[in-house]
């Protein structure tokens, strides 16, 4: 058995029972992470000896009966969210050496459930990027096929999970950074709904779509997670009223009277064929197991590309502006404190940053604010009533995760607006604040496809429980990738 | 609706980001691909549809103005790149 395969649940059955320790399993991914992440480049910065100090403690704690939901469960952190003791980076060059002095919610909740925290994982810079080719330090490699990368912004974060460097790992998601990777990885990654997740300690690139979510090897291994981390937070101002429930308790393998829809604009063509196909092959299978299948029409869902790149860039532009060269990270010279503050972000931030920057600066620049920034949030109201009225009608919605299975590495590198495409899908549902899943459902040659299914806001359990009942019909959650 | 160098450099103003002159060359013309693409926004009729800024049902969240322990100074100016005395330091604002 190798431990670094198995998932959050087989792992922590195995720990309680006492047959592993919290010590081998960390070893055991430490090894298997040392042997292939010259490969992979999943992680920016490793923490082994802290890892299995933690591991060690976790032991004791098992060996006196505790019972905390991931005790010594090993842990990958996307480097967007805040850990004490390890740099934050947002794989960007501004934030060289940032020690953040404070540990984001999810990762107190994490800690206090048990879980061991490995290192930090690669990202587009700033989490603007659909490939971890736009990190300022390397780009991570897809596990399947190491000429293609692994998906974005939470490609290390993915990478990590599908290669057994990780039993499970956080990333984020603001248009499809959690979902796009995972289906690119053959993982699964859960968006949940807008607030459900703290997000303090998340380094706000878009903060009205900014969430954070669990990537994992299984939809249980999901459920688990967003129970511990998922929950109303005094630091977060938007995070949702009330506790979370025990999501594991959706787990049910049935959908029998399910109503699903097909969004037929999800279906255009320009998509690849085998991806598609797979798709569409997992949504029969869902049919023959009980639920009613119809397509439905989502009219604004070309508009959701424009719409997102306006509202994210502009509300980044905000965001952005605290990284002057004064309070912490990289700081140019400069003979007064604005050829600091204008050289420092010159020299620090990447190109794509710096794209969405502009492109956000013009959207909310006087003249342009009308027909850009305010034109783009009513549409975004029309994106979301396209939402409402379709899941009035319908439990969840079930639609590819990404147009193509993952790309070649440097294939989209020099198009911006070609690499943007990649989202085409995920972008709408941040939009309209809904919780989306993808699982894997099959595979495009070699190459692992996804499927997402969508739901209502606040209710993360119906697309647990399609995702689950999908999954234990099939067997594409057990493949590993050859490397 | 293209941009040009000279719009490139006052947006790049208003950020405060210092650009070098290829920049410049190059977000004017991918700029201008991009707004072209996102033209498509326009012919979307809006009229009497109010506009989204966030999706959540939730107003104005208050907390209890209370004293609570805050992060230690140490902590925080640690990672400030010139500090003296417990404070940041930059050059002047004006020379």
């Amino acid at each position: 058995m190798e431990l670094h395969a198995l998932t959050v649940h087989e792992a922590r059955e195995l720990l309680r029972k006492r047959e592993i320790t919290a010590v081998e399993l960390t070893q055991a991914i430490l090894e298997r992470t040392s042997l292939i992440d010259g490969k992979i480049k999943s992680y920016l910065n490793l923490a082994p000896e802290a890892a299995l100090e933690q591991a060690g403690q976790a032991d004791a704690l098992l060996n006196s009966g505790s019972r905390a939901p991931l005790l010594g469960i090993p842990v990958a952190i996307k480097d967007v969210i805040s850990a004490r003791g390890l740099p934050t980076t947002c794989g960007s060059r501004i934030l060289k050496g940032y020690q953040p002095p404070y540990d984001s919610t999810a990762v107190t909740r994490l800690r206090e459930a048990g879980a061991i925290i490995l290192g930090k994982t690669n990202t587009d810079e700033f989490a603007m990027g659909s490939s971890t080719e736009n990190s300022q330090y390397f780009t991570t490699h897809n596990p399947w096929d190491t000429s293609r990368v692994p998906g974005g912004s939470s490609g290390g974060s993915a990478a990590a999970v599908a290669a057994g460097e990780a039993s499970f790992a956080l990333g984020s998601d603001t248009g499809g950074s959690v979902r796009q990777p995972a289906a690119l990885c053959g993982v699964v990654g859960l968006r949940p709904t807008y607030g459900r997740i703290s997000r303090y300690g998340l380094v706000a690139y878009a903060s009205s779509l900014d969430q954070i979510g669990p990537i994992t090897k299984d939809v249980t291994d999901a459920a688990l997670v967003l129970s511990v981390i998922a929950g109303h937070d005094p630091q977060d101002s938007t995070s949702l009223v009330g506790p979370a429930p025990d999501y594991t308790r959706a787990l049910i393998p049935e959908v029998r009277g399910m109503r699903i829809g097909l969004p037929q604009e999800y279906f255009a063509s320009g998509m690849d064929r085998e991806v598609e196909s797979r798709v569409r092959e997992a949504i029969s299978l869902l049919e023959s197991l009980g639920a009613k299948v119809e397509e439905v029409s989502l009219p604004h869902t070309r508009y959701s590309l424009p719409t997102y790149y306006l509202i994210a860039p502009s509300e980044a532009s905000a965001n952005l502006a605290r990284y002057d060269g004064v309070k912490y990270g990289y700081s140019a010279d400069g003979k007064d404190a604005w050829q600091l503050i204008r050289r420092t972000r010159g020299q620090g931030f990447g190109p794509e940053v710096k794209r969405r920057i502009m492109l956000g600066t013009y959207a909310l620049s006087a003249g342009y604010y009308d027909a850009y920034y305010l034109q783009a949030q009513k549409v975004r109201t029309l994106i979301k009533q396209d939402f409402d009225r379709a899941l009035e009608k319908f439990d969840v919605l079930v639609a590819p995760t990404s147009p193509e299975a993952a790309f070649p590495i440097g294939e989209k590198k020099k198009d911006p607006l070609e690499m943007y495409m990649a989202d085409i899908f995920v972008l709408a549902q941040p939009l309209a604040g809904i919780p989306a899943i993808s699982i894997p459902c099959g595979f495009a040659g070699e190459l692992p496809v996804g499927m997402q299914i969508m739901g209502r806001p606040g209710d993360e359990e119906k697309i647990l429980q399609v995702a689950y009942t999908y999954e234990q019909a099939s067997e594409w959650h057990k493949m590993r990738p050859p490397v | 609706m293209g941009i040009d160098r000279r719009q490139v450099e006052h947006i790049a103003e208003l950020a405060k980001l210092e650009l070098t002159p290829e920049e410049i060359e190059i977000f004017a013309s991918q700029l201008s691909v991009i707004l072209e693409h996102f033209r498509s926004l326009q012919e979307v009729d809006t009229g009497g549809i109010p506009p989204t800024a966030q999706v959540i049902p939730l107003r104005n969240v208050l907390r209890q103005d209370e004293v609570v322990p805050s992060l230690p100074t140490e902590d925080v100016l640690s990672n400030a790149p010139h500090k003296e005395k417990g404070y940041i330091k930059t050059p002047p604002l004006r020379e």
